[in-house]
Protein backbone atom coordinates (compact mmCIF):
# COMPACT_ATOMS: atom_id res chain seq x y z
CA UNK A 1 0.00 0.00 0.00
CA UNK A 2 1.35 3.44 -0.89
CA UNK A 3 1.71 6.08 1.82
CA UNK A 4 -1.11 8.58 2.10
CA UNK A 5 -2.24 11.49 4.19
CA UNK A 6 -5.24 10.63 6.35
CA UNK A 7 -7.88 13.30 6.91
CA UNK A 8 -10.97 12.66 9.01
CA UNK A 9 -13.88 14.81 7.89
CA UNK A 10 -16.47 16.03 10.38
CA UNK A 11 -18.99 17.49 7.94
CA UNK A 12 -19.52 16.99 4.25
CA UNK A 13 -18.38 20.47 3.20
CA UNK A 14 -14.98 19.97 4.83
CA UNK A 15 -14.79 16.52 3.20
CA UNK A 16 -15.35 18.07 -0.21
CA UNK A 17 -12.75 20.77 0.51
CA UNK A 18 -10.21 18.17 1.60
CA UNK A 19 -10.77 16.11 -1.55
CA UNK A 20 -10.60 19.16 -3.82
CA UNK A 21 -7.45 20.74 -2.41
CA UNK A 22 -4.33 20.23 -4.53
CA UNK A 23 -1.98 17.30 -3.85
CA UNK A 24 -4.66 14.86 -5.03
CA UNK A 25 -5.36 12.13 -6.13
CA UNK A 26 -7.61 11.96 -3.13
CA UNK A 27 -10.24 9.36 -2.36
CA UNK A 28 -13.16 9.39 0.01
CA UNK A 29 -12.98 6.50 2.45
CA UNK A 30 -16.36 5.24 3.68
CA UNK A 31 -16.69 1.58 4.73
CA UNK A 32 -13.42 0.75 3.01
CA UNK A 33 -14.51 -2.76 2.01
CA UNK A 34 -13.44 -2.25 -1.60
CA UNK A 35 -11.01 0.67 -1.44
CA UNK A 36 -8.70 -0.78 1.24
CA UNK A 37 -8.48 -4.01 -0.73
CA UNK A 38 -7.68 -2.16 -3.97
CA UNK A 39 -5.05 -0.05 -2.20
CA UNK A 40 -3.43 -3.16 -0.78
CA UNK A 41 -3.24 -4.60 -4.31
CA UNK A 42 -1.74 -1.36 -5.63
CA UNK A 43 -4.69 -0.81 -7.97
CA UNK A 44 -5.74 2.36 -6.13
CA UNK A 45 -2.96 4.67 -5.02
CA UNK A 46 -4.50 7.77 -3.44
CA UNK A 47 -2.15 10.29 -1.88
CA UNK A 48 -4.84 11.51 0.46
CA UNK A 49 -7.66 9.58 2.11
CA UNK A 50 -10.59 11.64 3.29
CA UNK A 51 -12.38 9.52 5.88
CA UNK A 52 -16.09 10.28 5.61
CA UNK A 53 -17.08 7.40 7.90
CA UNK A 54 -18.26 9.72 10.65
CA UNK A 55 -20.28 12.16 8.56
CA UNK A 56 -23.80 12.49 9.97
CA UNK A 57 -25.45 11.22 6.78
CA UNK A 58 -26.90 8.18 8.51
CA UNK A 59 -30.67 8.69 8.40
CA UNK A 60 -33.40 7.02 6.36
CA UNK A 61 -36.15 9.62 6.17
CA UNK A 62 -39.70 9.50 4.90
CA UNK A 63 -40.47 12.20 2.36
CA UNK A 64 -43.73 13.71 1.23
CA UNK A 65 -45.36 11.65 -1.49
CA UNK A 66 -44.30 8.34 0.02
CA UNK A 67 -40.66 8.41 -1.04
CA UNK A 68 -37.60 8.06 1.17
CA UNK A 69 -34.18 9.71 1.42
CA UNK A 70 -31.28 7.43 2.33
CA UNK A 71 -28.20 9.09 3.80
CA UNK A 72 -24.97 8.23 1.99
CA UNK A 73 -23.45 6.79 5.16
CA UNK A 74 -26.33 4.47 6.01
CA UNK A 75 -24.75 1.07 6.19
CA UNK A 76 -26.08 -1.72 3.98
CA UNK A 77 -27.24 -3.91 6.87
CA UNK A 78 -29.14 -1.05 8.49
CA UNK A 79 -30.74 -0.08 5.20
CA UNK A 80 -31.87 -3.64 4.47
CA UNK A 81 -33.55 -3.97 7.86
CA UNK A 82 -35.03 -0.47 8.07
CA UNK A 83 -38.83 -0.76 8.49
CA UNK A 84 -39.58 1.76 5.70
CA UNK A 85 -37.39 -0.15 3.27
CA UNK A 86 -38.66 -3.57 4.30
CA UNK A 87 -42.27 -2.52 3.99
CA UNK A 88 -42.31 -0.12 1.04
CA UNK A 89 -39.18 -0.93 -0.97
CA UNK A 90 -38.65 -4.60 -0.35
CA UNK A 91 -36.79 -5.02 -3.63
CA UNK A 92 -33.98 -2.91 -2.20
CA UNK A 93 -33.88 -4.87 1.05
CA UNK A 94 -33.78 -8.17 -0.82
CA UNK A 95 -31.05 -7.07 -3.21
CA UNK A 96 -28.85 -5.87 -0.36
CA UNK A 97 -29.28 -9.11 1.59
CA UNK A 98 -28.22 -11.05 -1.51
CA UNK A 99 -24.89 -9.22 -1.63
CA UNK A 100 -21.62 -9.93 0.19
CA UNK A 101 -21.60 -11.26 3.77
CA UNK A 102 -23.11 -10.01 7.02
CA UNK A 103 -19.73 -8.59 8.08
CA UNK A 104 -19.31 -6.64 4.84
CA UNK A 105 -22.89 -5.36 4.90
CA UNK A 106 -22.21 -3.98 8.40
CA UNK A 107 -19.28 -1.98 7.02
CA UNK A 108 -20.38 -1.00 3.51
CA UNK A 109 -22.32 2.23 3.01
CA UNK A 110 -24.97 3.39 0.57
CA UNK A 111 -22.66 5.83 -1.19
CA UNK A 112 -19.79 3.37 -1.16
CA UNK A 113 -21.92 0.69 -2.75
CA UNK A 114 -22.50 3.00 -5.72
CA UNK A 115 -18.76 3.67 -5.94
CA UNK A 116 -17.52 0.08 -5.74
CA UNK A 117 -15.38 -1.04 -8.63
CA UNK A 118 -15.52 -4.06 -10.89
CA UNK A 119 -14.43 -7.51 -9.78
CA UNK A 120 -12.79 -8.23 -13.15
CA UNK A 121 -9.72 -10.30 -12.21
CA UNK A 122 -7.57 -8.46 -14.72
CA UNK A 123 -8.43 -5.13 -13.12
CA UNK A 124 -7.16 -6.53 -9.80
CA UNK A 125 -4.00 -8.10 -11.22
CA UNK A 126 -1.40 -5.39 -11.80
CA UNK A 127 0.72 -7.82 -13.86
CA UNK A 128 -1.91 -7.73 -16.64
CA UNK A 129 -3.17 -5.11 -19.08
CA UNK A 130 -6.30 -3.20 -18.12
CA UNK A 131 -7.63 0.00 -19.67
CA UNK A 132 -9.62 0.71 -16.54
CA UNK A 133 -6.59 0.50 -14.26
CA UNK A 134 -4.12 1.95 -16.73
CA UNK A 135 -5.78 3.75 -19.66
CA UNK A 136 -4.36 2.78 -23.03
CA UNK A 137 -2.63 -0.38 -21.81
CA UNK A 138 -5.13 -2.79 -23.39
CA UNK A 139 -7.63 -5.32 -22.07
CA UNK A 140 -6.48 -8.82 -21.22
CA UNK A 141 -10.03 -9.90 -20.43
CA UNK A 142 -10.87 -9.67 -24.12
CA UNK A 143 -9.47 -12.91 -25.46
CA UNK A 144 -8.63 -14.00 -21.92
CA UNK A 145 -10.70 -15.78 -19.31
CA UNK A 146 -13.98 -13.88 -19.41
CA UNK A 147 -16.69 -16.03 -17.93
CA UNK A 148 -17.91 -13.29 -15.56
CA UNK A 149 -17.80 -10.46 -18.06
CA UNK A 150 -20.33 -8.21 -19.80
CA UNK A 151 -22.77 -9.15 -22.55
CA UNK A 152 -24.43 -5.74 -22.92
CA UNK A 153 -22.95 -2.29 -23.50
CA UNK A 154 -19.31 -3.39 -23.52
CA UNK A 155 -16.65 -1.75 -25.71
CA UNK A 156 -13.46 -2.79 -27.43
CA UNK A 157 -11.67 -1.20 -24.46
CA UNK A 158 -13.41 -2.92 -21.56
CA UNK A 159 -15.83 -5.78 -20.87
CA UNK A 160 -15.99 -5.45 -17.08
CA UNK A 161 -19.24 -5.63 -15.12
CA UNK A 162 -20.55 -3.62 -12.18
CA UNK A 163 -20.63 -5.94 -9.16
CA UNK A 164 -23.41 -4.42 -7.03
CA UNK A 165 -26.71 -6.05 -6.13
CA UNK A 166 -28.06 -3.00 -4.33
CA UNK A 167 -27.55 -0.81 -7.39
CA UNK A 168 -29.65 -3.12 -9.57
CA UNK A 169 -32.59 -2.53 -7.25
CA UNK A 170 -31.91 1.23 -7.16
CA UNK A 171 -31.94 1.27 -10.96
CA UNK A 172 -35.30 -0.49 -11.07
CA UNK A 173 -36.75 1.80 -8.39
CA UNK A 174 -35.94 5.04 -10.27
CA UNK A 175 -33.56 6.32 -7.60
CA UNK A 176 -31.98 9.76 -7.69
CA UNK A 177 -28.44 10.35 -6.47
CA UNK A 178 -27.92 13.59 -4.53
CA UNK A 179 -24.44 15.01 -4.85
CA UNK A 180 -22.62 17.96 -3.36
CA UNK A 181 -19.35 19.32 -4.64
CA UNK A 182 -16.99 22.23 -5.12
CA UNK A 183 -19.44 23.95 -7.48
CA UNK A 184 -22.62 23.19 -5.57
CA UNK A 185 -25.25 20.53 -5.11
CA UNK A 186 -27.06 18.61 -7.85
CA UNK A 187 -29.29 15.58 -8.30
CA UNK A 188 -28.57 12.87 -10.90
CA UNK A 189 -31.09 10.25 -12.06
CA UNK A 190 -29.72 6.81 -11.22
CA UNK A 191 -29.54 5.74 -14.87
CA UNK A 192 -27.16 8.64 -15.54
CA UNK A 193 -24.91 8.08 -12.54
CA UNK A 194 -22.84 5.15 -13.82
CA UNK A 195 -21.29 5.09 -17.29
CA UNK A 196 -20.73 2.53 -20.00
CA UNK A 197 -17.03 1.93 -20.69
CA UNK A 198 -16.74 3.38 -24.22
CA UNK A 199 -13.21 4.68 -24.75
CA UNK A 200 -12.79 5.74 -21.11
CA UNK A 201 -13.45 2.69 -18.91
CA UNK A 202 -11.42 4.34 -16.15
CA UNK A 203 -14.23 6.88 -15.76
CA UNK A 204 -17.01 4.89 -14.14
CA UNK A 205 -19.41 7.53 -12.88
CA UNK A 206 -20.43 11.06 -13.82
CA UNK A 207 -19.11 12.42 -10.53
CA UNK A 208 -16.72 15.34 -10.99
CA UNK A 209 -13.56 15.76 -8.94
CA UNK A 210 -14.32 16.48 -5.31
CA UNK A 211 -18.01 15.62 -5.64
CA UNK A 212 -19.52 13.55 -2.86
CA UNK A 213 -22.72 11.49 -2.76
CA UNK A 214 -24.76 12.85 0.15
CA UNK A 215 -27.95 10.78 -0.19
CA UNK A 216 -30.07 8.61 -2.48
CA UNK A 217 -33.78 9.26 -2.98
CA UNK A 218 -36.46 6.74 -3.86
CA UNK A 219 -39.69 8.20 -5.24
CA UNK A 220 -43.14 7.48 -3.87
CA UNK A 221 -44.09 6.09 -7.29
CA UNK A 222 -41.74 3.16 -6.57
CA UNK A 223 -43.21 2.39 -3.15
CA UNK A 224 -45.31 -0.67 -2.49
CA UNK A 225 -44.83 -2.32 -5.89
CA UNK A 226 -44.92 -6.09 -6.12
CA UNK A 227 -41.27 -6.97 -6.60
CA UNK A 228 -38.61 -9.65 -6.65
CA UNK A 229 -34.83 -9.89 -6.83
CA UNK A 230 -33.26 -13.07 -8.14
CA UNK A 231 -29.52 -13.60 -8.19
CA UNK A 232 -27.85 -16.46 -10.06
CA UNK A 233 -24.33 -17.22 -8.91
CA UNK A 234 -21.76 -19.98 -8.63
CA UNK A 235 -22.53 -20.75 -4.99
CA UNK A 236 -25.60 -20.17 -2.86
CA UNK A 237 -24.23 -17.31 -0.79
CA UNK A 238 -21.43 -14.77 -0.68
CA UNK A 239 -20.63 -14.69 -4.40
CA UNK A 240 -21.04 -12.05 -7.07
CA UNK A 241 -23.88 -12.36 -9.56
CA UNK A 242 -23.43 -14.07 -12.90
CA UNK A 243 -26.83 -12.63 -13.73
CA UNK A 244 -29.33 -10.94 -11.46
CA UNK A 245 -32.81 -9.61 -12.13
CA UNK A 246 -34.64 -6.90 -10.17
CA UNK A 247 -38.27 -6.47 -11.12
CA UNK A 248 -41.25 -4.54 -9.82
CA UNK A 249 -44.69 -4.57 -11.41
CA UNK A 250 -48.20 -3.28 -11.04
CA UNK A 251 -50.86 -5.31 -12.81
CA UNK A 252 -54.48 -4.14 -12.95
CA UNK A 253 -57.46 -5.36 -14.95
CA UNK A 254 -55.36 -8.10 -16.49
CA UNK A 255 -52.77 -5.76 -17.94
CA UNK A 256 -49.33 -4.58 -16.91
CA UNK A 257 -49.64 -0.96 -15.77
CA UNK A 258 -46.15 -0.40 -14.44
CA UNK A 259 -43.04 -2.44 -15.15
CA UNK A 260 -39.53 -1.93 -13.74
CA UNK A 261 -36.82 -4.30 -14.82
CA UNK A 262 -33.07 -4.09 -14.22
CA UNK A 263 -30.25 -6.58 -14.71
CA UNK A 264 -27.02 -7.09 -12.79
CA UNK A 265 -23.85 -8.96 -13.77
CA UNK A 266 -24.31 -8.23 -17.46
CA UNK A 267 -22.89 -4.75 -18.05
CA UNK A 268 -20.49 -2.05 -16.91
CA UNK A 269 -23.41 -0.44 -15.07
CA UNK A 270 -26.65 -1.65 -13.50
CA UNK A 271 -28.67 -2.32 -16.66
CA UNK A 272 -32.16 -0.86 -16.75
CA UNK A 273 -34.04 -2.99 -19.29
CA UNK A 274 -35.97 -0.16 -20.92
CA UNK A 275 -36.60 -2.05 -24.17
CA UNK A 276 -38.25 -4.93 -22.33
CA UNK A 277 -40.24 -2.53 -20.16
CA UNK A 278 -41.57 -0.69 -23.22
CA UNK A 279 -42.82 -3.87 -24.83
CA UNK A 280 -44.57 -4.95 -21.63
CA UNK A 281 -46.40 -1.86 -20.40
CA UNK A 282 -50.05 -2.26 -21.42
CA UNK A 283 -49.56 -5.91 -22.38
CA UNK A 284 -51.33 -8.94 -20.97
CA UNK A 285 -48.85 -10.72 -18.69
CA UNK A 286 -48.00 -14.10 -20.21
CA UNK A 287 -44.83 -16.17 -20.36
CA UNK A 288 -44.69 -15.55 -24.10
CA UNK A 289 -44.90 -11.81 -23.63
CA UNK A 290 -42.11 -11.97 -21.03
CA UNK A 291 -39.96 -14.11 -23.34
CA UNK A 292 -40.46 -11.70 -26.24
CA UNK A 293 -39.57 -8.77 -24.00
CA UNK A 294 -36.43 -10.54 -22.78
CA UNK A 295 -35.44 -11.36 -26.36
CA UNK A 296 -35.91 -7.73 -27.40
CA UNK A 297 -33.75 -6.55 -24.49
CA UNK A 298 -31.03 -9.10 -25.18
CA UNK A 299 -31.05 -8.69 -28.94
CA UNK A 300 -27.89 -6.52 -28.89
CA UNK A 301 -26.10 -8.87 -26.47
CA UNK A 302 -22.59 -9.93 -27.49
CA UNK A 303 -20.86 -12.90 -25.90
CA UNK A 304 -17.15 -13.34 -25.23
CA UNK A 305 -15.43 -16.73 -25.47
CA UNK A 306 -16.57 -17.97 -22.06
CA UNK A 307 -19.74 -16.13 -21.17
CA UNK A 308 -22.20 -17.02 -23.93
CA UNK A 309 -24.22 -18.86 -21.27
CA UNK A 310 -25.17 -15.51 -19.75
CA UNK A 311 -27.50 -14.65 -22.64
CA UNK A 312 -29.92 -17.58 -22.20
CA UNK A 313 -29.39 -17.36 -18.43
CA UNK A 314 -30.51 -13.71 -18.42
CA UNK A 315 -33.46 -14.56 -20.68
CA UNK A 316 -34.65 -17.41 -18.48
CA UNK A 317 -34.15 -15.50 -15.26
CA UNK A 318 -36.18 -12.56 -16.58
CA UNK A 319 -39.02 -14.87 -17.66
CA UNK A 320 -38.96 -16.78 -14.37
CA UNK A 321 -39.00 -13.65 -12.19
CA UNK A 322 -41.72 -11.88 -14.18
CA UNK A 323 -43.84 -15.04 -14.32
CA UNK A 324 -43.57 -15.43 -10.59
CA UNK A 325 -44.54 -11.78 -10.02
CA UNK A 326 -47.51 -12.12 -12.38
CA UNK A 327 -48.64 -15.26 -10.59
CA UNK A 328 -48.09 -17.43 -13.67
CA UNK A 329 -46.86 -20.98 -13.10
CA UNK A 330 -43.12 -20.47 -12.96
CA UNK A 331 -41.95 -23.95 -14.02
CA UNK A 332 -38.68 -24.23 -15.91
CA UNK A 333 -38.75 -23.94 -19.68
CA UNK B 1 2.44 14.36 5.79
CA UNK B 2 2.32 10.98 4.06
CA UNK B 3 5.07 9.26 5.98
CA UNK B 4 4.05 10.58 9.37
CA UNK B 5 2.90 8.27 12.10
CA UNK B 6 -0.50 8.78 13.66
CA UNK B 7 -1.26 8.84 17.36
CA UNK B 8 -4.50 7.02 17.93
CA UNK B 9 -6.46 5.58 20.78
CA UNK B 10 -8.23 2.23 20.41
CA UNK B 11 -10.85 0.81 22.76
CA UNK B 12 -10.44 -2.96 22.79
CA UNK B 13 -12.17 -5.33 25.21
CA UNK B 14 -13.01 -2.40 27.47
CA UNK B 15 -9.40 -1.20 27.72
CA UNK B 16 -7.95 1.91 26.10
CA UNK B 17 -4.70 1.63 24.17
CA UNK B 18 -2.70 4.57 22.88
CA UNK B 19 -0.76 3.70 19.77
CA UNK B 20 1.63 5.39 17.41
CA UNK B 21 1.11 3.73 14.07
CA UNK B 22 1.40 4.15 10.34
CA UNK B 23 -2.08 5.10 9.03
CA UNK B 24 -1.83 2.13 6.65
CA UNK B 25 -2.02 -0.39 9.50
CA UNK B 26 -5.23 -2.40 9.34
CA UNK B 27 -7.32 -2.96 12.44
CA UNK B 28 -6.36 -6.64 12.17
CA UNK B 29 -2.63 -5.89 12.18
CA UNK B 30 -3.03 -3.35 14.97
CA UNK B 31 -4.72 -5.98 17.14
CA UNK B 32 -2.22 -8.72 16.39
CA UNK B 33 1.08 -6.93 15.96
CA UNK B 34 0.70 -3.82 18.10
CA UNK B 35 -1.56 -5.02 20.92
CA UNK B 36 -0.44 -8.68 20.93
CA UNK B 37 -4.07 -9.80 20.73
CA UNK B 38 -3.30 -12.66 18.37
CA UNK B 39 -6.63 -14.45 18.83
CA UNK B 40 -8.02 -12.63 15.81
CA UNK B 41 -6.65 -14.44 12.77
CA UNK B 42 -5.41 -13.38 9.34
CA UNK B 43 -6.70 -15.74 6.67
CA UNK B 44 -7.18 -14.20 3.24
CA UNK B 45 -6.60 -10.55 4.24
CA UNK B 46 -9.17 -9.52 1.62
CA UNK B 47 -12.54 -9.94 3.28
CA UNK B 48 -13.33 -13.34 1.83
CA UNK B 49 -12.80 -15.76 4.74
CA UNK B 50 -13.98 -14.07 7.94
CA UNK B 51 -11.11 -15.32 10.14
CA UNK B 52 -10.49 -11.69 11.14
CA UNK B 53 -14.06 -11.06 12.34
CA UNK B 54 -14.31 -8.80 15.38
CA UNK B 55 -17.20 -6.88 16.93
CA UNK B 56 -17.46 -3.10 16.78
CA UNK B 57 -20.19 -1.63 18.97
CA UNK B 58 -21.61 -5.17 18.99
CA UNK B 59 -21.67 -5.60 15.20
CA UNK B 60 -19.43 -8.00 13.29
CA UNK B 61 -16.96 -6.66 10.75
CA UNK B 62 -13.88 -7.87 8.86
CA UNK B 63 -10.94 -6.26 10.64
CA UNK B 64 -8.67 -6.89 7.64
CA UNK B 65 -10.58 -4.47 5.38
CA UNK B 66 -10.36 -1.53 7.74
CA UNK B 67 -7.67 0.84 8.83
CA UNK B 68 -7.18 0.91 12.59
CA UNK B 69 -7.41 4.69 12.48
CA UNK B 70 -10.98 4.48 11.16
CA UNK B 71 -12.11 2.75 14.34
CA UNK B 72 -10.52 5.09 16.84
CA UNK B 73 -12.60 5.35 20.03
CA UNK B 74 -15.14 2.75 18.91
CA UNK B 75 -15.86 -0.22 21.21
CA UNK B 76 -13.99 -3.16 19.69
CA UNK B 77 -14.43 -6.67 21.06
CA UNK B 78 -12.21 -9.59 20.08
CA UNK B 79 -12.24 -13.27 20.96
CA UNK B 80 -10.05 -12.42 23.98
CA UNK B 81 -12.85 -10.25 25.36
CA UNK B 82 -15.71 -12.75 25.23
CA UNK B 83 -14.95 -14.69 28.43
CA UNK B 84 -16.00 -12.88 31.60
CA UNK B 85 -14.11 -13.38 34.86
CA UNK B 86 -12.50 -16.55 33.57
CA UNK B 87 -15.81 -18.07 32.48
CA UNK B 88 -16.11 -18.86 28.79
CA UNK B 89 -18.87 -17.25 26.75
CA UNK B 90 -21.71 -19.73 26.06
CA UNK B 91 -20.73 -19.69 22.38
CA UNK B 92 -17.16 -20.72 23.23
CA UNK B 93 -18.46 -23.52 25.45
CA UNK B 94 -20.80 -24.72 22.73
CA UNK B 95 -18.01 -24.83 20.13
CA UNK B 96 -16.01 -27.07 22.46
CA UNK B 97 -18.98 -29.29 23.25
CA UNK B 98 -19.90 -29.78 19.58
CA UNK B 99 -16.42 -29.95 18.06
CA UNK B 100 -17.14 -26.83 16.06
CA UNK B 101 -13.62 -26.86 14.66
CA UNK B 102 -10.76 -29.07 13.59
CA UNK B 103 -7.58 -27.03 13.15
CA UNK B 104 -9.12 -24.07 14.98
CA UNK B 105 -7.75 -21.29 12.80
CA UNK B 106 -11.14 -19.94 11.71
CA UNK B 107 -12.67 -20.48 15.16
CA UNK B 108 -12.18 -17.04 16.77
CA UNK B 109 -13.79 -15.47 13.70
CA UNK B 110 -16.59 -18.04 13.67
CA UNK B 111 -17.34 -17.46 17.34
CA UNK B 112 -17.30 -13.64 17.14
CA UNK B 113 -19.44 -13.82 14.01
CA UNK B 114 -21.91 -16.20 15.63
CA UNK B 115 -22.26 -14.02 18.74
CA UNK B 116 -23.17 -11.00 16.58
CA UNK B 117 -25.36 -13.12 14.32
CA UNK B 118 -27.53 -14.15 17.26
CA UNK B 119 -27.86 -10.50 18.27
CA UNK B 120 -29.05 -9.72 14.72
CA UNK B 121 -31.41 -12.66 14.96
CA UNK B 122 -32.88 -11.45 18.24
CA UNK B 123 -33.35 -7.99 16.73
CA UNK B 124 -35.50 -9.59 14.02
CA UNK B 125 -33.10 -9.13 11.11
CA UNK B 126 -34.10 -11.15 8.06
CA UNK B 127 -31.73 -12.80 5.61
CA UNK B 128 -31.68 -13.55 1.89
CA UNK B 129 -33.27 -16.95 2.55
CA UNK B 130 -35.99 -15.81 4.95
CA UNK B 131 -39.38 -16.39 3.33
CA UNK B 132 -41.48 -13.21 3.31
CA UNK B 133 -44.12 -13.20 5.98
CA UNK B 134 -42.98 -16.39 7.67
CA UNK B 135 -41.72 -16.53 11.26
CA UNK B 136 -37.97 -16.74 11.78
CA UNK B 137 -36.70 -20.32 12.17
CA UNK B 138 -33.06 -21.02 13.01
CA UNK B 139 -32.89 -23.61 10.23
CA UNK B 140 -29.77 -25.00 8.56
CA UNK B 141 -30.50 -22.76 5.56
CA UNK B 142 -30.67 -19.68 7.75
CA UNK B 143 -27.48 -20.58 9.58
CA UNK B 144 -25.62 -21.30 6.35
CA UNK B 145 -26.71 -17.99 4.86
CA UNK B 146 -26.10 -15.90 7.97
CA UNK B 147 -22.67 -17.46 8.59
CA UNK B 148 -21.57 -17.47 4.93
CA UNK B 149 -18.97 -14.79 5.66
CA UNK B 150 -16.95 -17.31 7.69
CA UNK B 151 -15.22 -20.11 5.85
CA UNK B 152 -13.92 -23.29 7.50
CA UNK B 153 -11.49 -25.16 5.29
CA UNK B 154 -11.61 -28.20 7.60
CA UNK B 155 -15.33 -28.35 6.89
CA UNK B 156 -16.50 -28.38 10.51
CA UNK B 157 -19.78 -26.77 9.50
CA UNK B 158 -22.02 -29.44 11.01
CA UNK B 159 -20.43 -28.92 14.41
CA UNK B 160 -20.45 -25.15 13.99
CA UNK B 161 -24.18 -25.10 13.29
CA UNK B 162 -24.88 -27.42 16.22
CA UNK B 163 -22.80 -25.21 18.50
CA UNK B 164 -24.60 -22.05 17.45
CA UNK B 165 -28.00 -23.65 17.99
CA UNK B 166 -26.98 -24.91 21.39
CA UNK B 167 -25.56 -21.54 22.42
CA UNK B 168 -28.72 -19.85 21.20
CA UNK B 169 -30.82 -22.13 23.41
CA UNK B 170 -28.48 -21.54 26.35
CA UNK B 171 -28.46 -17.76 25.90
CA UNK B 172 -32.25 -17.64 25.46
CA UNK B 173 -32.82 -19.36 28.76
Amino acid sequence: MNAFEYVRATDHRSAIDAATRPAAPARFLAGGTNLIDLMREGVEQPRRLVDIGRLPLTAVEERSGGGIRIGAMVRNSHLASHPLVREQFRLLSEAILNGASAQLRNMATTGGNLMQRTRCYYFYDTATHCNKREPGSGCDAIGGFNRIHAILGASSQCIATHPSDMCVALAALDATVNIDGPTGARAVPFAEFHRLPGDTPDVETNLARGELITSVDLPGSSAGLRSAYRKVRDRASYAFALVSVAAAVRIADGRIRDMRLALGGVAHKPWRAVVAERTLVGAVPTRDAFARAADAELEPAVAQAHNAFKIPLARRTIVAVLSELAGIDGGAE
Amino acid sequence: MSDELAHISLRVNASTYNLTIDPRVSLLDALRDHLSLAGTKKGCNQGACGACTVLVDGERINSCLTLAIQYEDREIQTIEGLAQDGVLHPMQDAFITHDGFQCGYCTPGQICSAVAMLAEWKAGARSAVTKPGSPLQLSDDELRERMSGNLCRCGAYVGIRAAIRDAFAEMSR
